[in-house]
């Protein structure tokens, strides 16, 4: 494998973009010369002047001798005609004998708009296979299920960050903002500093419960009878807002019977969480004149993740937050761009502009849009995990293009998910290093990177926002969108893939005008103008949606609708062969995978191996001292680990990060049936020393 | 089709019939309760008689549901026989219900105590009885509960909050003498008395008299309004005359079937093991495994038996009981705090390892912890101190600039420790920014600046640099 190291070429100094990693979409400054300097910029408002390690140390990967310049077929370097040309002669002998769905696309939430939108367009109208996916799916699609059924939209937060530092109170729900995107933070310190009071519910003291003023530690999976005992203590207290229940929401009724079955003592029982607590978080939102409530992953990350959220949606609406302009629910999206990756067509269900790929009128659109007939459009395909576990097999996809993810690490079950693809006839992965799911791949194909390029990409608030070039690429490097075009301009002699990105966002704006994700009235230079553009902005003169429930709810009646839910216990719970909890999360250092920031010395230098947190109770009965190496050993998979004893884990539970390879060898791959989101949170396990 | 029949719509028979059609669709189900109202939960009528939920806040199933699940319910009908010959129930108006399977959740009733003057008294058991009490206690000007168990407690307990002077009489030495060890049970009393409860214990209530009651020894309690919370009895009236095997409660087996196999029994009205239980979670745990056996859902379900958790649900009085609270050290390990001044009282029974037994008072912080433990037989540690006062290790205290080490990381976000700040200082950076510019330092969440400003103000007042 050949790997030159090449220094990026100056383009300009000082370029306006974002952060490569989270969906905070912190904005910073690039500057390139013989170095890259990265500075915060302070007018964007998710970040206001702040900066995680991860975002100032961003820009060393462009630099980085591990990324790759060339492409390569079974591990030799070729030029890029030969690779594609394999690629493409490969796709079509593969769909001649299986069809056009033995070919399966995976994309991922890190990719701009323009590379999202393109890449559903390329397997719906190229490659007209239905079995495309992403890995937002273990992302944010509990709570995008959730939202949608509540809603009838599904966008992260349905306000401005910023209303979080003018909130009285916040609680969130599994999420470690103060490790996950740290400059978000700020906002909660802006609302505590007035006096507001944040709320934080983890079955660990992670950093952002350190600084709650109620921490609530549920055991691993009941999260759900948690948020039951707390809307039951809003009704038998009246805190519920029976005015906004009355006018801007329906089904109440069936919601306030069936939390009546939740009363706090029998939730104290399967949650652990004290009633005295339970009551006082109760208290604390209901005595704020502006409170929030947000979900991360730990609540939504669970076979039982749809109806979790709902859980806390109902408490948000029976306290009258929704669609109140400083209060609401939202969600905290994870990856860079997991608010527009779901929204413009690489879901398996999804056409641009969050259309339902089963709706005929959506069809029709779209259809129109990319000059095809609507019969023509392949329907829904595989959820993300059931794609994956379908590769290989007799029914499922024989060859995989694989864009910005890394499955091998980040896919529940990675052991299983690995001897998948490699029993593939063809793998395809576009990457910028060499990821543990590109070194399974038959070719790969290296890729720009994010300052290598231009696209939008919708932060958390759903505000849309234009990262610009900052470096030429390293010689040698594609963009996906050329690749794409590359492809298709083999497989089809297609025209309609051009490679500039805003040649492709005038298209995207076409095909999501009229959809509940409508970016029509968006332009490059309306996102550059501004701190960006919330969608829905269905035109030119139309100044974005900020708030877009303050009205009505995009419901058909305009109505919050409330969906009864019950708890039920984790798919795989402890018994006597698995006696504890794993569940999994997230470090400060690193992000996702670990692809990029694992390759960033400062980054590896604070977080460099796997680790196991165990509560000292536990560490004394296994007799486990800091440091030893222990064996975590699940029903389908073992992974190994160094000890870190705190009491900051519950000792029922142990944790460990995702970054590297090993924590989701042990993860459940059952799946939630509305959103099809693993139970990446929680699965039983046992532990044993090694040596 | 199979005819499932259920006699008894309370916590038991309405759970069962949810249970049963989240299992399956087509069984046909009808369900008989001798109440009129729609089945409620009584764990909450405590919060009704407090005044803080209405009577139609409680309910369990909304009418509609019944409906819309095809299942029948016949509300305010007594079941009067069952004709085992011929598989069905008969009922006083009448009707005959034929069953392929039986289900008795008859429940239990309220013990009226054989004293004079007893009919002039208010149970409480029942929505109705809630009805009644809170009709009484509005022109009432001073209330007797009689019976200091649970619910006698929680029905004084809500009174008392109502305004209206309470006395709280009870038979035994102390209160909640089943669940209780003295002590706890004498400063429950005494937490009682501040929240407007007088507790008398060791009282004999012999004639209950229109305007008080009469104790032994002749002294009266004035009262106007008399509640009787004198435990309960399983309702085997039923069972017992159709000739099914009755002790305290009707006897069932693991799957919860009495000795005729089409018929089961489950909550109050079941005695599993020997045991009769009286709280909501066994009920609903016996209604699942029945669940599973008659829609076939799972045919290897069975009830085990129960560990129970007693908490009292009356405001501003924290108690937690599980277990056996009553051993001693000749028998297990027990860890104790008392603290009376504060109505502070943790126990916690240990016997080979394990957590067989734990009182908390007052404060139960620690309560979520000790029921899991309690529940799962998991190891308790060597030392159970952090058992009893939970976060007590965990509490670091915010460290003074002076005494922290060097080693010590400021910046979580940026990874930045003291002794990087004091190096930043000692090449000439003097405020916040300027380490913020070197070090990168609350350029992230921003929560260390505080702490930043801490150390670079103490290293100035050092060297003697006004900043």
């Amino acid at each position: 494998m050949s790997i030159s190291l090449s220094a990026p070429t100056p383009v300009k100094a000082a370029t306006a973009t974002h952060c490569p990693y989270c969906a905070l979409q912190c904005g910073m400054s690039v500057a390139v010369d013989e170095t890259v300097t990265i500075t915060p910029r302070k007018d964007v408002p998710a970040n206001a002047g702040g900066l995680c390690q991860k975002g100032w140390t961003a820009g060393e990967l462009l630099t980085s001798g591990d990324r790759l310049t060339t492409p390569l077929l079974y591990g030799e370097p070729v030029g890029w005609d030969e690779a594609l040309d394999f690629v493409a002669a490969r796709i079509r002998a593969v769909q001649e004998e299986h069809g056009p769905n033995g070919v399966a696309v995976f994309g991922g939430g890190g990719l701009t708009n323009e590379k999202a939108y393109q890449l559903g367009k390329f397997a719906r109208m190229v490659l007209r296979t239905s079995q495309i996916d992403y890995n937002g799916r273990f992302c944010m699609s509990s709570a995008a299920a959730a939202a949608n059924r509540a809603f009838g939209m599904d966008r992260g937060l349905p306000f401005p960050i910023t209303d979080l530092g003018g909130a009285d109170a916040v609680l969130i729900a599994g999420g470690n903002v103060a490790e996950t995107m740290p400059p978000f933070v700020r906002h909660l310190t802006a609302m505590r500093d007035r006096g507001g009071r944040l709320v934080v519910i983890d079955p660990r003291v992670t950093a952002t419960a350190r600084q709650a003023d109620l921490h609530l530690q549920p055991a691993p999976g009941t999260d759900l009878a948690l948020a039951l005992g707390l809307l039951h203590i809003v009704i038998t207290e009246g805190h519920v807002d029976e005015d906004y229940v009355a006018g801007r929401t329906s089904g109440f009724d069936g919601v306030r019977t069936s939390a009546a079955a939740w009363w706090p003592e029998r939730v104290e029982r399967i949650t652990g969480v004290p009633v005295a607590r339970m009551r006082l978080a109760a208290e604390i939102l209901a005595d704020a004149g502006r409170a929030v409530i947000l979900t991360g992953r730990g609540a939504e990350q669970h076979a039982k993740g749809t109806d979790t959220v709902s859980a806390f949606i109902n408490l948000a609406l029976a306290l009258g937050l929704p669609g109140r302009e400083g209060s609401g629910y939202g969600c905290i999206t994870g990856q860079g761009n997991g608010q527009g990756g779901r929204e413009h067509g690489q879901k398996a269900d999804q056409l641009p502009g969050y259309r339902r790929i089963d709706d005929p009128a959506a069809r029709a659109h779209v259809a129109a849009v990319w000059g095809i007939a609507p019969e023509d459009l392949p329907g829904p395909g595989r959820s993300a995990y059931e794609l994956l576990d379908a590769l290989g097999t007799a029914a499922g996809p024989r060859a995989l293009l694989l864009f910005g993810s890394n499955p091998v690490i980040s896919a529940p079950r990675a052991g299983h998910v690995t001897e998948r693809l490699r029993s593939l006839d063809l793998l395809v992965v576009s990457d910028l290093v060499m990821s543990e799911t590109a070194a399974l791949a038959d070719v790969v194909l290296p890729t720009t990177q994010w300052a290598e390029e231009s696209g939008t990409m919708t932060n958390l608030e759903g505000r849309v926002l234009l990262r610009h070039q900052a470096a030429a690429p390293p010689p040698g490097v594609r963009s996906d969108l050329e690749i794409l075009r590359g492809l298709a301009v083999r497989l089809r002699g297609a025209e309609g893939f051009p490679a500039d990105p805003r040649e492709v966002f005038d298209e995207l704006r076409r095909a999501s005008a009229g959809g509940i994700a409508d970016y029509a009235g968006i332009t490059y230079e309306r996102i550059a103008a501004g701190t960006g553009v919330f969608w829905p902005c269905p035109a030119e003169d139309h100044p974005g949606t900020p708030r877009p429930f303050l009205d009505r709810f995009a419901t058909p009646d305009g109505r919050a609708r409330f969906v009864p839910v019950e708890h039920r216990p984790p798919e795989e719970d402890i018994d006597r062969d698995y006696p504890l909890y794993l569940t999994t999360g997230r470090v400060l250092a690193h992000y996702q995978s670990g692809a990029q920031t694992r390759r960033i010395a400062a980054l590896n230098a604070v977080a460099s191996e796997v680790f196991v947190e165990i509560h000292p109770d536990l560490a004394e009965r296994l007799e486990v001292a800091p440091g030893d190496l222990l064996r975590v050993v699940g029903r389908r998979g073992a992974a190994e680990g160094v000890a870190r004893v705190t009491p900051a884990v519950r000792p029922d539970t142990v944790f460990m990060p995702f970054h590297w390879a090993g924590a989701n060898l042990l993860t459940n791959p059952a799946l939630d049936p509305v959103s099809r989101m693993p139970e990446f949170k929680v699965c039983a396990v046992k532990l044993e020393r090694v040596g | 089709m199979t005819r499932l029949v259920i006699v008894g719509n309370g916590m038991a028979g309405a759970r069962l019939v949810s249970e049963v059609r989240a299992r399956d669709k087509h069984v046909k189900v009808t369900v008989i309760g001798a109440e009129t109202w729609q089945p409620y939960n009584r764990v909450l009528l405590s919060n009704v008689v407090a005044g803080t939920m209405l009577p139609d806040q409680v309910r369990l199933l909304d009418p509609a549901w019944y409906a819309d699940h095809s299942v029948t319910a016949l509300l305010g009908v007594e079941v009067t026989a069952i004709d085992r010959e011929t598989q069905a129930v008969l009922t006083a108006d009448g009707r005959r219900e034929p069953y392929d399977v039986l289900v008795l959740a008859t429940g239990s009733e309220a013990v009226v105590p054989p004293v004079p003057g007893a009919a002039g008294a208010m149970a409480f058991r029942t929505l109705d009885d809630c009805r009644a009490i809170l009709a009484a206690a509005g022109a009432a000007r001073r209330a007797v509960v009689v019976g200091g168990g649970l619910l006698g407690i929680e029905a004084a307990r809500g009174l008392a909050g109502r305004g209206l002077p309470v006395t709280l009489l009870h038979l035994a030495g102390h209160l909640m003498e089943r669940q209780l060890d003295a002590e706890a049970g004498l400063m429950l009393g005494e937490t009682l008395a501040e929240l407007g409860v007088e507790v008398r214990t060791g009282v004999v209530v012999e004639e209950i008299l229109g305007d008080g009651v009469r104790l032994a020894g002749g002294e009266t309690v004035g009262a106007d309004l008399v509640v009787l919370a004198c435990g309960v009895r399983p309702v085997t009236g039923l069972a017992g005359d159709a000739g099914l095997e009755v002790a305290r409660g009707i006897v069932v087996d693991d799957e919860m079937r009495t000795d005729d196999p089409s018929i089961f029994a489950i909550g109050e009205c079941a005695q599993h093991d020997g045991t009769v239980y009286g709280l909501v979670a066994p009920a609903w745990e016996q209604a699942a495994v029945v669940a599973d056996l008659v829609t076939g859902a799972d045919k290897t379900s069975r009830y085990r038996g129960s560990r129970l958790v007693t908490r009292l649900k009356a405001r501003s009085v924290e108690l937690a009981a599980m277990g056996e609270t009553h051993l001693t050290e000749d028998d297990a390990e027990v860890v104790r705090f008392s603290h009376r001044a504060r109505g502070s009282y943790r126990k916690l029974v240990i016997r080979d390892g394990r957590l067989v037994g734990a009182i908390l008072l007052g404060e139960t912080s620690a309560v979520g912890t000790l029921t899991q433990l309690f529940d799962r037989g998991s190891p308790v540690p060597a030392d159970p101190a952090g058992l009893l006062f939970p976060g007590i290790s965990g509490s670091a205290v915010a460290e003074s600039p002076v005494r922290m080490p060097d080693a010590v990381k400021v910046c979580q976000c940026n990874n930045v420790t003291k002794g990087q700040i004091r190096a930043c200082w000692e090449s000439g950076a003097r405020d916040v920014e300027a380490v913020a510019a070197a070090t990168r330092a609350t350029t992230g969440c921003g929560g260390c600046r505080d702490v930043v400003e801490g150390i670079v103000g103490w290293l100035c007042e050092q060297e003697g640099i006004s900043v």
